[in-house]
């Protein structure tokens, strides 16, 4: 029993790190059509904000869920106006200039804090359940996921500027011609894909520790997950992490953690062959 | 044209094949040219932490060397390659080390794959070429020079001792997914069955993985006695972080084949590290005047906050200055004759205690100590002087078979 109860959370803790790392994903690929090869590279940045913020002496949880965030929207909204604003509409230009983007900035960091990794030990401690126990820190992340995703929807579905946004991207003449200046949508909608990057990042990063290259680890599994999950971004991303997540983790316990990632992929090309256009290509398909 | 370029190449090689070693000749004759020295480490890439305190010791021994008159008259110049952690680029490296460079010896490889990776090239051009890097043992090479501790040095005392300590009798190994982890998980299968235990189970991981979440449930759920840690590298060592995270800290005891040789002691936390049992051949810790003075120097080189020194560091330092005083024996750098004066029985004595090469496997004898890793420092709680390299002896004869070229693996059947 107590042990079917660990296996559940840590389903619970897989599914919600794939959500998580691609969440800012799903805002900039997904609602934008940017294909990101920097989103790593986001999430990188986002540890690296957290952790210096919080050696200098910035309380975990400020640096964490305020510091991060912040620092890698501004360096969204940089790019944004740098890079990016050139090349909307323009897919593969978009994949060319983020990942040189990418290459910069794995560079710029490297030069900066070395190519060594650094971390925070994860707060909080641990909850015992029976003989077991797992990291309250995890069961955290889970939970700020969830409530991240349940606001990515209570935005976009119940408020002016979550409409506003979705009708922008859809069809930006129209929305320009209702006295919208896209220009500006476009941009807050990136920067708000940076900056829960960041959050995400900073979040993992006491799990993980951080270090310049560590976006590689992440950039692939984040591109399978909003990829899998179709045109819809929040249910898309969702479904895709709870599939991906269950398989990944099913085979971590049944064989070993190796073969878990092995599955995790194959399971998406297997998808993808079945539906071409991902989970909410077929299901879910009214849903954001 | 054509014929003209084949034929002056005929004849160079023939002319090559005839002087043998030709170029080595021309090479020493002019006595002041300074002496090809290659280090091939990881400056950066998930393997840095390993090399960067080994880059440092081999510039402070090509340094003392070279203020102390250098080898044989001439000065060492040193070039160091940084293969950032990618196994292509040791291969490429090394063929340009030994081809481009004409360098006289190569010191380098960290993990097993960078040493196979460099073994063959540097054999095909007969370069020798020094392994500094603690292993899983059996490698049989003539061109080789083993310098770091083995299994039957370290883990054959070590796994009674943590069996013991922890009154363990099932082992989980978690292990680094290549031929160090893989064969170096045979061997604590086999002490631990020859001490009354076993290896509960062991799971092996990409060196790239960093969430260990799942292996940490899957441990909560066997329970065994104690782990065994043979993870290796930077992204492995966020499980330590996470075992801690997951309050399994003081449930579960651990001992590790791995932690510290990369410093982890200074990248995690007392928290995270208080208890952790290591066995090494060397310990910033040892209390002789050779390796207080060793630090002394290491310390005014690099600063306070250099990488500290591990075994593979000294056993650097061990290298360069073995390699310079069987050059001095032999009175020349060929690689020959170098070889036969480290197979004369060559020892130093240096920051790790007395080495010294035995001449059948290549490999060293060498004092080995079991500590404990407490607030970020090592405690010796037993040392073992003088431990000769009885496994790769078991398997390999260089006086009797000098082409061999293979690394021997153990075969143990669980």
């Amino acid at each position: 029993m107590d042990y079917a109860l660990i296996v559940i959370l840590q389903l619970v803790v897989t599914i919600a790190n794939l959500a998580l790392i691609s969440a800012g994903l799903a805002v900039i690929f997904g609602m934008m059509r940017i294909i990101n090869m920097a989103h790593g590279e986001f999430l990188m940045l986002g540890g690296y904000a957290a952790l210096v913020s919080h050696q200098a002496g910035l309380n975990l949880w400020l640096a964490i869920f305020v510091a991060a965030p912040v620092t890698v929207g501004l360096i969204g909204a940089v790019l944004e106006r740098l890079v990016i604003r050139r090349l909307y509409g323009r897919m593969i230009d978009t994949m060319l200039a983020t990942w040189g983007v990418s290459l910069a900035l794995v560079g710029v960091v490297t030069v900066i804090f070395g190519n060594r990794v650094s971390g925070i030990s994860p707060p909080l401690g641990s909850v015992p359940i029976g003989g077991y126990a797992i990291g309250l820190y995890e069961l955290l992340t889970a939970g700020v996921t969830a409530l991240l995703f349940l606001g990515g929807w209570i935005v976009l579905r119940r408020t002016p500027v979550g409409l506003i946004a979705r009708g922008a991207m859809q069809n930006r003449e129209m929305a320009a011609a209702l006295g919208v200046d896209p220009a500006r949508v476009y941009a807050t909608t990136f920067v708000t894909g940076a900056a829960i990057s960041g959050l995400a990042g900073a979040l993992i990063a006491p799990i993980t520790g951080v270090a310049p290259s560590i976006g590689s680890v992440y950039i692939a599994k984040a591109f399978i997950t909003v990829i899998s999950g179709g045109t819809a971004i929040l249910t898309g991303a969702l479904s895709a992490s709870a599939l991906l997540g269950s398989v990944n983790t099913a085979f971590s316990f049944v064989m070993t953690p190796v073969l878990g990632e092995v599955a995790l992929l194959a399971a998406a090309v297997l998808l993808l062959r079945v539906l071409p256009r991902g989970i909410t290509g077929r299901f879910f398909r009214r849903s954001l | 044209m054509t014929d003209f370029s084949r034929r002056t190449l005929l004849k160079t090689a023939a002319a090559g094949a005839a002087l043998g070693l030709a170029p080595a000749y021309l090479r020493h004759a002019s006595a002041a040219e300074p002496i090809q020295v290659a280090g091939i480490h990881d400056a950066s890439g998930g393997i840095d932490i390993y090399g960067r305190p080994m880059i440092n010791s081999l510039a402070l021994a090509v340094e003392e060397i070279n203020a102390a008159g250098g080898v044989l008259g001439r000065p060492i110049a040193l070039k160091n390659y940084d293969p950032q952690s990618n196994m292509q680029l040791y291969t490429q490296y090394a063929t340009e080390a030994a081809t481009k460079q004409k360098a006289s010896v190569v010191f380098g490889g960290i993990i097993s794959a960078s040493r196979e990776a460099m073994r063959p090239t540097l054999r095909r051009f007969r370069t020798p070429y020094f392994y500094n890097m603690l292993y899983e043992g059996g490698v049989c090479d003539r061109n080789v020079f083993c310098m770091g501790s083995t299994p039957a040095q370290t883990l054959q005392k070590f796994t009674p001792f943590v069996m013991k300590r922890f009154n363990a009798k099932t082992i989980y190994v978690l292990a680094a997914d290549y031929n160090y982890g893989q064969i170096t998980t045979k061997w604590i299968r086999k002490f631990a069955s020859e001490n009354g235990g076993a290896v509960a189970q062991a799971d092996f991981f990409p060196l790239d993985v960093n969430d260990f979440g799942p292996t940490i449930r899957k441990i909560q759920a066997e329970k065994p006695d104690m782990i065994m840690s043979v993870l290796v590298g930077a992204a492995h060592n966020s499980f330590y972080r996470q075992w801690v995270a997951a309050g399994m800290k003081d449930k579960i005891p651990m001992a590790s084949t791995t932690f510290g040789i990369g410093n982890e002691q200074v990248l995690t936390s007392p928290d995270e590290h208080n208890g952790i049992v290591v066995s090494y051949a060397y310990f910033d810790g040892l209390k002789t005047p050779e390796n207080e003075a060793f630090l002394k120097k290491y310390t005014a080189r690099f600063g306070e906050k250099a990488d500290a020194v591990t075994e593979a560091s000294a056993m650097t330092y061990h290298a360069v200055n073995l390699w310079a005083a069987a050059a001095a024996k032999a009175g020349s750098v060929d690689r020959d004759k170098v070889i036969l004066a480290l197979e004369s029985g060559l020892s130093f004595t240096g920051p790790a205690g007395k080495t010294t090469i035995d001449p059948k496997t290549h490999h060293d004898t060498l004092d080995t100590y079991i500590a404990e890793v407490r607030d970020r420092a090592y405690h010796v709680l037993e040392s073992f002087p003088q431990q000769p390299p009885a496994d790769t002896a078991a398997v390999c004869d260089l006086a009797a078979s000098p082409n061999e070229t293979k690394q021997f693996v153990i075969d143990v059947k669980s």
